[in-house]
């Protein structure tokens, strides 16, 4: 019965793909999947809109969105037709398209960003056998296309041939760049310790239970600096506050989608939240154990449905953080990926290579948490400049 | 079982008095060959007739990336695909290739600081 | 099998011929980042999945945008008045087909590559990558470290040379 539910929709793909006649199969299994995709995150970024508004909203003492309900009716649904009435926007405003800007790299601007997402998501791995790809390379694949984006960053802001546009875009490019470097760095201690990079085998190597605590990499000293870090680097990567700055109102007028309007527009902010959930299934496929329970008598909950709830999870933290820590300037945050999250990438990379030649039991926990624990008391004591810790002052308008 | 690589063009050409045998087996390996040719030809022209640095250095680029496409066909389609050894040279040829365009790009930008312009044409002068 | 070649063929062709010859310098870091992608995908039919996936990452994430900041740092932007080959222009498209035709004279008259061009078919699940991984740590490990050098010696030139000069 669990076996059922976990593997429902696996079970449903192969009825839908065995109607067809045989030499169409292939092509139809590849449409049932990535229309599942689309159909899935899509919804997915509807909601998460709404409850991001509603949520910051509520951390900063006030209402969200609340009167837009079900078209038609009276129902408020609590503001969740509120995704709706955007999207109907979108795509009924008029694409205003500057007289001095270059046509065809401002048109394929977004279509060259919101490509590379989608395709990011073909090698996470959603339940058991439930991957779209299982590629031997798939880390390597998902790098791959988030590098890609960043050329399509670049067209968007030059193309609009507007100061500020430009200026954003290349602020974006030199965060994504040097974010990137942490990024890969935390996840080559995962590859080195699974000894693949295929996306299913790294979350069947996190599937045992020792004791009452799964094997999952994130209760691994490595392995947890690798999750913080990696998280850090993927807020920034998915230029979401704190590393905002190029696309932040108050800053640069938005950045390089100043001169979008319209459905383009919606295709840039579609892009941005499609590449967090896709950063965040590969931090909960690396680190959290991807579909795998975290307890062993929860096993009969189906493994999609892990798998969502620590993407929620994750989505509800990266909105937490939004709300709460202000934007960094470009010189801090450029020297926090350069000179904090670079030297603690490369410690983690030589704990995790310890935690594998030291022997078992209490001595390489020891010995790799006081390593990672003593490099980031230094880098981040060092980076200070030396200013003694004092207790805070509180200024109020009297 | 037709080929589907069979492009025919295994014939013999006759122009009059002299005639051509030319038997084309345009097998896989030969076409990946011939477009890795092409592309570094492409590339060479581009280097040695515009007159922008950076265009310059865009067409080695081309020249390095056909080279890596005769390794990696030579690799696919040669004797012994289980040592790697296309794959390495590829491998290490984009690293090398990354340092370099890193290095020349510098380069070029130190030299418009002092002369103002990345014109080849203009920079002609060995005094500072 | 032959059309996915043919297409991307193609594409990797227009978009080098594109990339040099069009006028505007940052068209033609766009169209380089098209012929980069078609050699991408010609490795991928090649079954060589790490190659291809290092290039789009390497090649397409870092080189091009490498070549499009410094267009911008040199004020490419704008498109020149002048001409934009040089006077020599002649010579260097002969020598460019020249080139051309004796290497391919040199492939299509060659005995030794028609009969070496068996496509075997075991090559892709042979390949994963963690031999790659294995060799690279095991035959090629003087390359790798000479590599990492060469690298580390790069980035520190790199800085230094394009960093602005203190005013004396």
């Amino acid at each position: 019965m669990t076996e059922l539910f976990d593997q429902l929709f696996v079970l449903l793909a192969h009825w839908l793909v065995g109607r067809f006649p045989v030499g169409l199969q292939p092509f139809i299994g590849a449409v049932i999947s990535v229309g599942s995709i689309i159909a899935v995150f899509g919804l997915l970024f509807g909601i998460t809109t709404v409850v991001e508004r509603k949520m910051i909203a509520r951390i900063q003492n006030r209402y969200g969105p609340n009167r837009v309900g079900l078209p038609f009716t009276d129902f408020r649904l609590f503001g969740f037709g509120q995704f709706i009435a955007d999207g109907i926007k979108a795509l009924t405003k008029e694409d205003v398209v500057p007289r001095a800007a270059d046509q065809v790299v401002h048109f394929l601007a977004p279509l060259l960003l919101i490509v590379p997402v989608f395709l990011s998501y073909s090698v996470l791995p959603i339940g058991r056998n439930m991957v779209p790809i299982d590629m031997d390379a798939g880390l390597l694949f998902f790098f791959a296309v988030g590098a890609a984006t960043e050329l399509a960053v670049f067209m968007a802001g030059w193309s609009s041939r507007n100061k500020y546009s430009l200026l954003g875009a290349m602020r974006a490019i030199a965060q994504m760049i040097s974010y990137e470097v942490p990024l890969i760095l935390s996840t080559i201690s995962v590859v080195m310790v699974v000894g693949s990079l295929s996306t299913v085998k790294i979350v069947e190597a996190q599937a045992g239970f020792s004791g009452p605590l799964p094997h999952w990499h994130v209760f691994t000293p490595w392995g947890f600096a690798g999750f913080v870090l990696f998280l850090i680097a993927a807020m920034a990567e998915s230029n979401r506050s704190p590393f905002d700055l190029p696309e932040g109102e108050s800053e640069i007028v938005a950045g390089y989608f100043i001169e979008y309007s319209g459905f383009k527009f919606a295709v840039f902010f579609l892009a941005e939240y499609l590449g967090m959930f896709a950063i965040s299934g590969m931090a909960i496929t690396l680190f959290l154990g991807g579909w795998t329970p975290p307890l062993a008598l929860l096993a009969w909950v189906p493994s999609w449905c892990w798998f969502f709830g620590k993407l929620i999870g994750l989505v509800v933290f990266f909105i937490w953080v939004r709300g709460t820590v202000p934007r960094l300037r470009i010189d801090q945050l450029m020297n926090f990926a350069w000179k904090f999250m670079l030297p603690l990438s490369l410690m983690g990379i030589f704990a995790a290579g310890l935690w594998r030649f030291l022997p078992l039991g209490v001595v390489r926990w020891v010995v790799c948490s006081v390593l990672l624990l003593v490099a980031y008391a230094l880098l981040g004591r060092g980076l200070a400049g030396g200013k003694p810790f004092a207790k805070r002052r509180y200024q109020y308008a009297e | 079982m037709a080929d589907p690589w069979d492009l025919g063009l295994g014939h013999s050409l006759e122009l009059g008095a002299w005639s051509l045998e030319l038997s084309i087996a345009m097998t896989p390996l030969v076409c990946y060959l011939l477009l890795s040719a092409l592309l570094f030809s492409i590339g060479l022209a581009g280097a040695l007739t515009r007159r922008n640095a950076i265009i310059v250095l865009i067409g080695i680029e081309l020249m390095l990336n056909a080279a890596n496409l005769n390794f990696i066909a030579f690799w696919r389609y040669g004797e012994h695909p289980e040592t790697l050894t296309g794959v390495m040279f590829a491998i290490f040829s984009i690293g090398v290739a990354a340092a370099e365009a890193a290095v020349g790009l510098a380069l070029i930008i130190a030299v418009y600081r002092h002369y103002k312009t990345t014109n080849l044409d203009q920079v002609d002068s060995m005094k500072g | 099998m032959i059309w996915i070649f043919v297409i991307l063929a193609m594409v990797t062709l227009a978009g080098a011929m594109a990339a040099l010859s069009q006028r505007h310098l940052v068209h033609c870091a766009l169209c380089l980042v098209l012929a980069l992608g078609g050699l991408a995908g010609l490795f991928l039919q090649l079954d060589a999945q790490f190659v291809g996936l290092a290039q789009i990452l390497v090649y397409i994430g870092a080189v091009a945008i490498l070549i499009v900041f410094a267009i911008l740092l040199t004020r490419g932007s704008e498109p020149t008045q002048q001409s934009a080959l040089t006077s020599s222009w002649v010579m260097g498209v002969s020598v460019a087909v020249l080139t051309f035709g004796s290497l391919a004279a040199g492939v299509l008259a060659s005995h030794v590559i028609p009969w070496a061009s068996n496509p075997k078919p075991n090559v892709a699940t042979d390949v994963a990558v963690n031999r790659i991984g294995e060799k690279l740590m095991t035959d090629y490990v003087v390359p790798l470290e000479v590599v990492a050098l060469l690298l580390t010696a790069a980035l520190i030139g790199a800085v230094i040379i394009a960093m602005k000069e203190e005013p004396k």
